[in-house]
């Protein structure tokens, strides 16, 4: 093999092995395409738009990273999210004078309590995540039409000042880019330095060193899917507060797009694998595809099909330079 | 002759011993006992609920997606799962819509029905088999894919207009039995001998238990996966006939969360989704129980979503149900 090839094919390796960057290359790519073909989209105001648009998916599909990572999954986010959404709003439109930090933590706590019930099937009854959760979905999801009891909270239900929790800007920023920067700090710093957090890639990498090396995989367990289920709870609030209304089949299938932005970013669903700026750009892609279609005059009948595209293209490319690389790797240790 | 009483000493049994107390302590047995229990409050909380007609009528409303679930029994034996059915329902039912509407004959737009739906169900299996990917994020982005390919097909319009036969799939009775119960009853029982009494059947539990070792005992791993999913496809072009045939129109949204129905159908069934474990009857009793339970909760007025709960709570209380029986079993 002359020296030339292998540096080519090394550069192609560096990129299968940093995602990210192939990621945010596609990303780049796919920006320039569409700001040639509409100049509008790469303008302050469109860009305000997209981040706000995905801060709730990149929050979401953070929490989702730490389920993917201990080789769970969460089918039940969705309905968490519709549920404490729900409840915040019905508090909300009961007491109007209700500060909107309060709002917050009435969500969050409300979400909390459905990822830990969730969580305590998981570890302490052994039932499977794909089982439970969505057994749970169908539990929260049912409570949510039945809190609400068949009706919707509407814009004028809803005090001035809970609205603004998502609606504001901060020096011409959308107030939820603010709280998803937030969010991905912390669990960037979580996940990277602290021990717990380093726990958590080792229960999802090998559960069975990882139980022998003294960590409680249990207690591991309840964690992630409370921090899932909590921000999830985050989510209904700011969602409920975007779109000025609670309904009980709010965010329905929302979950599975969550997933995808997860698997997008290279999220390994066999635990483990996986990184949160990974995520991030996972979810800005899909942002950036419902974003960017409509600009560029794609009927909003084709945004599903190319949505699913795209996301079959991506898993589909992984495998096939992860392969590569590996045999190469076997190559060389051959010779 | 010593050396021969020796032997026969040895005897390894092939089969186990049948002892009834085993028989009856089997998962199937408590699904008959739930339906039993369903089917005796139905009738004490309406009396309209136990007479021929009315448990026929009932069944026509709920067997369309039980298609799905024989499939789904096999594939999550395999331990493998697809959340792209529904979708492929959607699929499949528009585009029978679109080309008869266009002119197409009915015949021939029923066979492009079940052809499409075997070419997604192939679409998976083969993206599975071939570069062993996760059967959750080929099934999840093909179902987005598929779903979206309806919409592309139909927008948000709907296609109808179907010859007056074609009602028959979902209304139509033959000997006054109705015509899905009739094919449930044929499916249930073929779907049943695949599984337990053909060597194929055989290869799907030692997929289902280690992949691995089956693979190298000479079990065709990869066309055994294809095929499986590719049942499926077909599976759920079925289903959009029966549910096309019944509602008299199809939309791109129809039969939205069925996949995951079916998945709380095939769990309730006792089927693990960790592999390898599992009969097809408990799957059929399983479609019965939530049929009949939301049927019966209907005669009573009970709101759709408390059905929900409920449905949520039955698979959750029931998988824990097994999943401490196993634990039990597995410590002595």
């Amino acid at each position: 093999m002359s020296i030339k090839s292998q540096e080519k094919e090394s550069m192609l390796f560096k990129i299968a092995k940093h995602r990210e960057v192939g990621l945010l290359g596609f990303i780049i790519l796919l920006a320039i395409i569409i700001q040639i073909l509409n100049p509008q989209f790469l303008t302050l105001e469109n860009l305000n738009d997209l981040f706000t648009n995905a801060a709730i998916l990149t929050i979401l599909a953070i929490g989702m990273l730490l389920v993917l990572l201990t080789r769970g999954i969460d089918l039940s986010i969705a309905a968490t999210l519709a549920l404490s959404g729900m409840i915040t709003a019905q508090t909300v439109s009961a007491y109007p004078d209700l500060h909107p930090l309060l709002s917050v933590l009435i969500g969050i706590f409300v979400g909390t309590l459905c990822g830990v019930i969730l969580g305590l099937l998981v570890s302490k009854l052994g039932v499977l995540p794909i089982i439970a959760s969505l057994g749970l979905m169908y539990v929260y999801r049912g409570s949510t039409f039945m809190v609400a009891g068949g009706e919707w909270i509407n814009a004028h239900q809803m005090s001035a000042s809970f609205k603004a929790i998502a609606t504001s800007n901060i020096i011409g920023i959308n107030t939820l880019i603010f709280i998803a920067i937030i969010v991905f700090l912390f669990f960037y710093y979580f996940m990277t330095y602290t021990i717990t957090g380093r726990r958590i890639y080792a229960v999802g990498s090998d559960p069975e060193s990882a139980k022998i090396s003294g960590i409680n995989i249990e207690k591991i367990l309840i964690l992630v899917y409370s921090i899932m289920g909590g921000l999830s709870g985050l989510a209904g609030v700011l969602w409920v507060s975007q779109y000025a209304s609670a309904q009980g089949n709010t965010a329905s299938g929302y979950e599975l797009t969550v997933i995808a932005a997860c698997i997008l970013g290279g999220v390994s669903i066999n635990g483990g694998v996986g990184r949160i700026t990974g995520v991030l750009l996972g979810a800005v892609l899909l942002g950036t595809l419902n974003n960017a279609l409509p600009l560029i005059h794609v009927s909003p009948f084709w945004q599903s099909a190319i949505e699913g595209a795209v996301i079959l293209f991506a898993v589909l490319f992984n495998v096939i330079v992860n392969r590569k690389y590996e045999k190469n790797q076997l190559l060389r240790r051959v010779i | 002759m010593e050396k021969n009483d020796y032997i026969n000493n040895r005897i390894i049994l092939n089969k186990r011993e049948f002892s009834w107390k085993t028989y009856f302590l089997q998962w199937e047995w408590l699904l008959v006992l739930i339906l039993a229990l369903i089917i005796v409050v139905n009738s004490t909380l309406s009396p309209y609920f136990l007479n021929y007609n009315s448990i026929t009528g009932a069944t026509m409303t709920f067997l369309d997606k039980s298609f799905i679930v024989f499939p789904m029994v096999l594939i999550m034996i395999m331990r493998e799962i697809d959340i792209s059915v529904g979708s492929t329902v959607a699929l499949s039912a528009v585009t029978m819509g679109v080309l008869y509407n266009a002119g197409v004959p009915m015949i021939l737009a029923l066979l492009i029905c079940i052809l499409v739906g075997a070419i997604c169900g192939f679409l998976n299996g083969y993206l599975i088999a071939k570069y062993q990917l996760s059967a959750v994020i080929v099934t999840l982005s093909t179902m987005i894919l598929y779903r979206g390919l309806a919409y592309v097909l139909l927008e948000d319009e709907s296609a109808g207009g179907f010859p007056e036969w074609f009602n028959y799939f979902g209304w139509g009775y033959v000997g006054g039995v109705p015509f899905i119960l009739l094919l449930f009853v044929a499916f249930a029982i073929i779907s049943s001998l695949i599984l337990h009494r053909t060597v194929f059947g055989r290869h799907v539990y030692a997929i289902g238990s280690n992949t691995k070792a089956s693979k190298y005992s000479g079990v065709k791993v990869d066309k055994i996966k294809i095929i499986v999913f590719t049942m499926a496809g077909i599976a759920a072009a079925i289903t959009a006939i029966f549910l096309t045939s019944r509602m008299g129109s199809t939309r791109p949204n129809v039969a939205d969360m069925y996949e995951l129905d079916v998945i709380a159908m095939v769990a309730l069934g006792g089927i693990s989704t960790a592999g390898g474990k599992g009969k097809m009857p408990g799957a059929i009793i399983a479609v019965l129980i939530i049929g009949f339970l939301h049927y019966g909760l209907g005669l009573i007025n009970i709101p759709a979503q408390f059905l929900l709960v409920i449905t949520g709570l039955l698979l959750i209380i029931s998988v824990t149900i097994t999943n401490i029986k196993f634990k039990g079993s597995k410590r002595k």
